[in-house]
C-alpha cells in the first residue's frame, strides 16, 4: 500500500518542470537566426538577474521579443487545454473527452468570432465570449449525448463531433461573408495558432489559468470518488453537484481562454492526460499538475516543430497535435471497444 | 504502520445509550410526474435497531425494499415521519458526517480508470478528511483492518478488474468498513454469490454486528439465511410494511404465502429459527 503523498506530487512535478525548462531552452534555439544554447542560457540568466543592459540587443529582441512571448503562450495554453480535458473526462466519466472532440473549442472559437464582429474593441470580451461558448456548448453535448437519461459514451462522442462540424460549418460561413473584417483566418479558429500575439497580456492569461485550474485542483480528491460511481461518491461524502458545477466552469474557463488566443488546438486535451495516466496512475491529485505541465510541454515542442519543420514556412500548431492525438485517439478507442 | 494502535475499524460514535437507529412512522411516495397520483407508496413503517443488531428486510420485487434503504441511508427524504441515527435526523446531517455515520454497500459499479483493492479501500477514508486530503498512516491501517476482517488482505494490491465476484463483494464490504459506520446497509449484497459465498458472508455480517458493535441491515432474498443470520426480519409487500419482529414471529405460513404466491412449508428448528421450504403437494 503506497497512497499517494503531497512529496511525490512535488518531487514528479519538479522533475517535469525541469523537462519544461529543457524544452523551452531548445525551442528558444531555434529559429532563423542562429543563437547557441549556452548563448540562451547566458540570456536568461542575466535577464533574471537584472543585468539587462550586458545582453546584446539582438538576442533581446529574438529571445524577449519574438519567441519567449510565443513559448510563454504555449505553456498557457497547452496548461489550460490539458487541465480542462483531464476536467472534462471526470464530468462525463468518458475517458475519451477532449475539449476538441466534444465540439467545446468550436464553441469557444464562434463566441470569439461573435465577439470580434459585435465588440471589437472591448478588452477581454474575447475571452469572456470564448468561455460562453465552450460553456453553451457543451451543455448541448451533454443533453445530446444522453440516452434513456443515461450518458452513453459512443453517443456523446458522436454528439461532440456532429457539434465540432455543425459549429465549423457556422464559423466558416461567417468568415466568407465576413471576408473584408479582421477576423483572423479560418485555419486560425479550425486548426489552432500561435502566430498570431493576444491582444489581450500574457500576466492574465495567466493569472486565469492558475485559478481555474486551481479551483479544480481543489476537487481533485471528491473527482477520484466521483469516477468510481456518482452515487457512490455520493454515500462517500461527496457533494457530487457542486464538484460538477465546479469542474464544468473551470473546465469551460480553460477551454474558452486557450481557444481566445490560440484557436481550436486539438487533441492536447486527450492526449496529454492519457499519457500521464500511463506514466503515474489515475489519481487526479497527480493527474491534474502533471497534465498541466505536460500539455505545456507538448504544445512547446508542437509548436517548435510547427516553425521550423518547413523552414521558413509554417504550419498551424494545431496540425502537429492532431497529427499526433488523431492516431492515439483511435487507438484508446479500438482498446475500448475490446 | 504496526506501532500505532489503533483497532478493528469498529464505529466511532460516543453514545452508548438509546437505540442507534430509530425509524418512526416514516413514508414515501413515488410519482412519475410532479402532478399525477403517486404511483408507488411506502410506509408508515417504524421500527428502531441498536448496537449489535442484524435486520433483515425481505419482500418479493417493487415492494419497496430498495426505497427504504434510501430512506435509511438519508439519499431520500421521507415525505412524513422521521429517520434518526444517534438521536439526529438523518437528512439534516452533512454530507461527510453521514458518511460517518451510514455506510451502504450496493451492487458493483464499472470502474472507468483501473484501481488497486487498496486505493478502493481507501477510498472509505475520505469522509474523514477535508477538501483536498492525502492519506494519512492512520487512514491506512484502517484500511488495512478493514480488508483482514473481511478476509481480503491477501488481495490487497490486486487490481480490482482481476477479482471474482464474490472477492469484489468483500472487497466493497472492506471499504464500507473503513468508514467506520454505526449503520451498516447492504443492498442484495448476496446477488451474484454462490450458496458458499452467501454463507460465509452472512456469517461475517453477524461477527461484525456481534463484534465490531455494527447495526447492520441488509436487503436480501434469502428467506432461509435471514431466518438463520437475522436477529429481526422486516417483511414489505407492495411497499406496507406487514410485519416486524424475529424469524419466527414473522415467518407465518399464510403471510409469505401470500406475500410470495408460492405454496410454502414452515417449520420451527431446535434452534427456535424456523426453516421454508417448497410445498411439495404445491
Amino acid at each position: 500500500m503506497k497512497p499517494l503523498t503531497p512529496r511525490r506530487v512535488l518531487v514528479i512535478c519538479g522533475l517535469l518542470l525541469a523537462l519544461l525548462f529543457a524544452a523551452v531552452v531548445i525551442s528558444l534555439r531555434m529559429g532563423a537566426y542562429p543563437i547557441t544554447i549556452p548563448e540562451i542560457v547566458t540570456t536568461l540568466f542575466n535577464r533574471f538577474a537584472g543585468r539587462s543592459d550586458q545582453i546584446p540587443s539582438e538576442f533581446l529582441l529574438v529571445v524577449f521579443g519574438l519567441r519567449l512571448p510565443r513559448i510563454a503562450l504555449g505553456i498557457i495554453v497547452g496548461a489550460a487545454l490539458s487541465t480542462a480535458g483531464a476536467g472534462f473526462q471526470a464530468l462525463l466519466r468518458n475517458p475519451l473527452a477532449d475539449p476538441y472532440v466534444l465540439g467545446v473549442s468550436s464553441g469557444a472559437a464562434l463566441g470569439a468570432i461573435m465577439s470580434l464582429i459585435f465588440t471589437p474593441h472591448v478588452a477581454g470580451a474575447i475571452q469572456i465570449a470564448s468561455f460562453v461558448g465552450a460553456g453553451v456548448t457543451i451543455s448541448i453535448v451533454f443533453l445530446l449525448g444522453r440516452r434513456g437519461g443515461q450518458l452513453d459514451a459512443a453517443t456523446l462522442l458522436l454528439a461532440g463531433i456532429i457539434t465540432t462540424s455543425f459549429l465549423s460549418a457556422v464559423i466558416m460561413f461567417l468568415m466568407t461573408m465576413l471576408s473584408g473584417r479582421d477576423l483572423r483566418g479560418i485555419a486560425f479558429w479550425v486548426m489552432g495558432d500561435l502566430q498570431t500575439p493576444p491582444v489581450i497580456g500574457l500576466k492574465w492569461l495567466f493569472f486565469v489559468l492558475v485559478i481555474a485550474a486551481g479551483c479544480i485542483y481543489t476537487t481533485t480528491s471528491d473527482l477520484n470518488l466521483i469516477l468510481t460511481g456518482e452515487q457512490e461518491a455520493h454515500h462517500l461524502g461527496v457533494n457530487v453537484r457542486r464538484v460538477k458545477l465546479v469542474v464544468y466552469v473551470a473546465s469551460s474557463i480553460l477551454t474558452g481562454l486557450a481557444v481566445s488566443v490560440s484557436g481550436a488546438i486539438g487533441y492536447v486535451g486527450l492526449l496529454v492526460p492519457h499519457v500521464m495516466r500511463m506514466l503515474f496512475g489515475t489519481d487526479y491529485r497527480l493527474l491534474v499538475p502533471t497534465s498541466a505541465i505536460g500539455g505545456a510541454i507538448l504544445i512547446v515542442v508542437a509548436d517548435t516543430l510547427a516553425r521550423t519543420v518547413l523552414g521558413t514556412t509554417e504550419i498551424p500548431v494545431g496540425a502537429m497535435t492532431a497529427l499526433a492525438g488523431a492516431p492515439v485517439f483511435i487507438y484508446l478507442m479500438r482498446r475500448r471497444v475490446r | 504502520m504496526s506501532s500505532l494502535s489503533i483497532s478493528g475499524p469498529t464505529p466511532t460514535d460516543t453514545t452508548d445509550i438509546g437505540p442507534r437507529l430509530r425509524v418512526e412512522q416514516a413514508t414515501y411516495a413515488y410519482s412519475a410526474t410532479d402532478r399525477s397520483a403517486p404511483a408507488f407508496t411506502l410506509g408508515p413503517i417504524s421500527f428502531e435497531a441498536g448496537r449489535h443488531d442484524l435486520l433483515a428486510v425481505l419482500g418479493p420485487n417493487a415492494s419497496g425494499k430498495s426505497t427504504l434503504l434510501r430512506l435509511l441511508a438519508g439519499v431520500t427524504k421521507p415525505l412524513s415521519g422521521r429517520v434518526e441515527i444517534d438521536g439526529a435526523e438523518i437528512t439534516s446531517l452533512e454530507l461527510k458526517t453521514r458518511a460517518q455515520k451510514v455506510a451502504l454497500v450496493q451492487q458493483e459499479s464499472t470502474l472507468l480508470f483501473p484501481l488497486r483493492v487498496w486505493e478502493y479501500v481507501l477510498q472509505g477514508r475520505y469522509p474523514y478528511g477535508r477538501r483536498l486530503r492525502f492519506e494519512s498512516q492512520e487512514d491506512c491501517v484502517l484500511a488495512t483492518n478493514a480488508l483482514a476482517q473481511v478476509g481480503a488482505a491477501s488481495f490487497r494490491d490486486y487490481w480490482m478488474e482481476e477479482l471474482s465476484g464474490g472477492q469484489k463483494q468483500r472487497v466493497i464490504l472492506a471499504r464500507a468498513l473503513a468508514q467506520q459506520p454505526a449503520l451498516l446497509l447492504l443492498d442484495e449484497p448476496t446477488q451474484h454469490l454462490d450458496i458458499g459465498g452467501k454463507i460465509e458472508l452472512l456469517r461475517r455480517l453477524r461477527r461484525l454486528a456481534d463484534e465490531n458493535r455494527h447495526t447492520v441491515l441488509v436487503v436480501t432474498h434469502e428467506l432461509d439465511l435471514a431466518a438463520d443470520f437475522a436477529d429481526r426480519i422486516i417483511l414489505l409487500h407492495k411497499g406496507k410494511c406487514l410485519r416486524i419482529g424475529t424469524p419466527a414471529e414473522v415467518y407465518d405460513r399464510g403471510v409469505l404465502e401470500e406475500v410470495f404466491e408460492v405454496p410454502l412449508e414452515i417449520e420451527l428448528r431446535a434452534n427456535g429459527r424456523p426453516r421454508v421450504s417448497l410445498r411439495s403437494d404445491g
